[in-house]
């Protein structure tokens, strides 16, 4: 296998001792320190839930009432905390419940260790019950994956899954185990894994690299900065936020960066990308030098790439080399870590002052303030606007809380507008932009941080693909607050057949039930609000309640998400009606 | 418009099973044909070779070489052009041994084409070619005239010109 493994004095003491696979299994995930997990039984896995009773004082598995729920609910505990989230299954139809949250973890970089069981070896290949091949079918949207049919191979193997699924680029791993290998005994050891032969989790930072990107940025008259979530993932948001204070560059973020930056920074000047801000999105094609920092240049992001930033430099701080002129050609490319190459970048920038460009984005904020938020913040007509939904969560969160999204017009809406004072606090899925995310996500990251608010904001779609959830939140207590901004249409998919199919609300229109009498179905307290008097007193409520809580809002049922970048329009293009 | 061309690629990875999976995915996702394809061993111990031929452009042969080098059992991923490289296939033919005895051609066709007989009984005869696929290719045309019972070409198999340091990339590594 060519893993190197770092031998801790004590794990080096330790004795080997004789257990089964299954036994192995657990004891792996304690010894990196798994121990609040989640998953759905069945016959393939069957040994290794046994081993869950039997250490149950010590390992918190959480029992979903879907894997898909596991899978998100292990993404929202891993970007809560910053830790390796795990999901467990049985093998066939519990195996490929939980392909969409891996390929979701995959393409938003989540670290994530999905365990499945599987038939027994010698069935393998035979179309067994509940055989699939779940290894083929996750390759495309692993970062590595493995099947296990020795129990002798679980320690190694669990070490190699913990290890890539952190490091570097984080992602998901998945490790398939045949029940006989569960049952098998073996002598068992543990030992954590510091390296793989054939992987580089981050390449070095080249001085050089950093030289000439300090050069481009203390020349530069108008620099911009867009971050993504390598600025979260690699832990870099003091080296960050000084480096843009030195020398004084307006930073944008794409939703996937939100929160690493407060949102009130004077520097923050907004979201770029389809549903981004007026400001950051024409000026991209105004800058002089455009710097990206931990983001791979995704299409929501730059419009059409034939008119993105063509006037402007391009540096571009990035871990993945693969990302390094895929999208955009990078003029400077600082491959590495950014927490190193930030920190080593710092000394060699000019402290500077940028008043007169910072300007320009003020005042096409103020445009966008008078187009378009101040209808959505403040708004004259009758019906209840998602974007003051937010502005009351915003008040009563003081910006400390954990926003956990779906996806749809409401989390456009989340991202715009949600007020972050702390990094780690924004929790969406991306770039699979995965329906039913939200519920088991809030669920995951509220596990993971008890301490902090955890608010998940989702639409009357998103919400019914997974909310069965209400069940585990009813079994754990998990006191998320549960807000669905209820507008009885897909409202995303509506609104672009509005724009672009003439109006056709082809299936796209929803008969919804009775939300509140379903949240308290599963006890858990529940309130609607139709009517703006009522809005920021049951808000408050919400916020104040130290038990979960379910909010319907039932919002105005066609109202749009602007500004807008239509598919193919350059991000100059950018519509405010 | 760039234009494409042929590029080989050679790709050293650890000699782990479901890696070819993999690969051929990056190249399926792209909808890009790969025109052949061998995996052997190495010049080292436990390091696998594979060895394909596409046709594509020049920068999407970098992207896809960046998709290849970022799966954790790929060590090291190069493209090269013809140029670049010393390339050879080898293919085996089928036919009958009358010819043999019957027609005075065939051995002049064996000797000119630097082929070789490999196998021979009363029914059939096999010859073996290895060489550039164009050699490959005349030969195919003047035995066809003849009938040709069974034939079989490998994949490309190619080495670069230009050193390939893997072993001190293992050394770094390690
Ligand atoms: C699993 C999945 N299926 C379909 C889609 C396509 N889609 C994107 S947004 C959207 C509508 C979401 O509606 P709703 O959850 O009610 O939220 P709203 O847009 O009204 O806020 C749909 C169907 C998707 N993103 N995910």
């Amino acid at each position: 296998m060519n893993t190197k493994t770092q031998t801790k004095p004590e794990i080096a003491s330790k004795q080997k001792i004789h257990i089964s696979g299954a036994e192995a299994v657990v004891r792996c995930l304690l010894e990196e320190g798994a121990d609040l997990i989640y998953g759905y039984p069945g016959g393939a896995i069957m040994p290794v839930y046994d081993e869950l009773y039997k250490y149950q004082d010590k390992i918190n598995h959480v029992l979903t009432r879907h894997e898909q729920g596991a899978t998100h609910a292990a993404q929202g505990f891993a970007r809560a905390t910053g830790k390796v989230g795990v999901a467990i299954a049985t093998s066939g139809p519990g195996a490929t419940n939980l392909i969409t949250g891996i390929a979701d973890a995959q393409i938003d970089s989540t670290p994530m260790v999905c365990i499945t069981g599987q038939v027994a070896s010698h069935l393998l290949g035979s179309d067994a019950f509940q055989e699939t091949d779940i290894v083929g079918i996750s390759t495309p949207v692993t970062k590595w994956n493995y099947q296990i049919t020795k129990a002798s191979e679980i320690p190694e193997i669990f070490a190699k899954a913990f290890y890539l699924a952190k490091s570097g680029r984080p992602g998901p791993v998945l490790i398939d185990i045949t029940k006989d290998a569960q049952f098998e005994t073996f002598d068992f050891e543990y030992e954590k894994c510091s390296s793989v032969r054939s992987y580089k989790a981050k390449p070095e930072v080249s001085l050089e690299d950093v030289k000439s990107a300090a050069s481009l940025i203390n020349r530069a008259k108008k620099p911009m900065i867009v971050f993504g979530q390598g600025v979260i993932l690699g832990q870099a948001e003091e080296e960050f936020r000084a480096f843009i204070e030195k020398a004084d560059i307006p930073s944008a973020w794409t939703i996937l960066g939100l929160s690493a930056l407060p949102t009130d920074h004077e520097l923050n000047v907004g979201m770029v990308g389809m549903h981004g801000n007026y400001a950051p999105n024409v000026l991209t094609n105004e800058c002089d030098l455009l710097i990206a920092v931990g983001m791979r240049f995704d299409d929501r992001v730059t419009g059409d790439l034939s008119r993105y930033a063509k006037q402007a430099k391009i540096i571009h701080f990035e871990i993945d080399p693969a990302e390094i002129d895929k999208n955009v050609k990078a003029d400077v490319a600082v491959l590495g870590d950014v927490k190193e190459s930030l920190a080593q970048i710092l000394p060699l920038i000019n402290e500077n002052k940028h008043d007169q460009w910072l300007e320009e984005f003020t005042k096409l904020e103020a445009i966008e303030f008078e187009k378009v938020k101040k209808e959505d913040l403040y708004p004259t007509k009758d019906g209840l606007t998602m974007g003051e939904v937010l502005k009351e969560i915003n008040i009563a969160s003081g910006g400390d809380a954990i926003i956990v999204s779906d996806v749809g017009q409401h989390q456009m809406f989340a991202c715009r507008y949600a007020k972050f004072n702390k990094t780690k606090s924004n929790i969406t899925s991306g770039g699979l932009g995965t329906m039913g995310f939200a519920l088991p996500a809030a669920i995951g990251a509220k596990m993971g941080m008890p301490e902090r608010e955890v608010v998940m904001i989702a639409g009357d779609g998103g919400y019914q693909m997974t909310i069965q959830e209400l069940g585990t939140i009813l079994q754990n207590k998990t006191a998320v607050k549960i807000v669905v901004l209820n507008n009885e249409f897909l409202g995303m998919v509506r609104q672009w057949q509005q724009l672009f199919f003439d109006k056709r609300y082809a299936s796209t229109e929803m008969t919804n039930p009775d939300f509140v009498a379903i949240a308290k179905g599963y006890s858990i307290d529940a309130k609607r609000v139709t009517k703006r008097e009522e809005l920021a007193s049951t808000v408050k409520e919400m916020m104040e309640s130290k038990e979960a809580y379910f909010l319907e809002v039932c919002v105005e049922k066609e109202n749009n998400v602007f500004p807008m970048i239509e598919t193919g329009a350059s991000v100059s293009d950018i519509r405010l009606e | 418009m760039e234009n494409k061309q042929t590029y080989t690629v050679s790709i050293y990875t650890e000699n782990n099973v479901g890696l070819l999976n993999r690969i051929s995915g990056i190249f399926l996702r792209r909808h890009i044909n790969i025109e052949s394809m061998n995996i052997s061993k190495s010049e080292i111990k436990s390091v696998s070779r594979f060895t394909l031929l596409v046709k594509v452009t020049e920068s999407q042969i970098k992207k896809i070489i960046g998709q290849v080098e970022k799966q954790v059992e790929v060590i090291k991923a190069y493209y090269h052009t013809d140029e670049n490289t010393v390339y050879q296939e080898s293919c085996l033919f089928k036919l009958s041994s009358n010819l043999l005895t019957e027609n005075d051609e065939i051995q002049t066709i064996i000797n000119s084409s630097k082929s070789r007989v490999i196998n021979i009984n009363k029914d059939f005869f096999v010859l073996e070619k290895s060489g550039a696929k164009e050699e490959i290719e005349e030969l195919y045309h003047t035995l066809d005239q003849h009938g040709i019972m069974q034939f079989v070409r490998s994949g490309r198999i190619a080495i670069t010109k230009d050193e390939m340091k893997i072993s001190t990339l293992l050394s770094i590594n390690n």
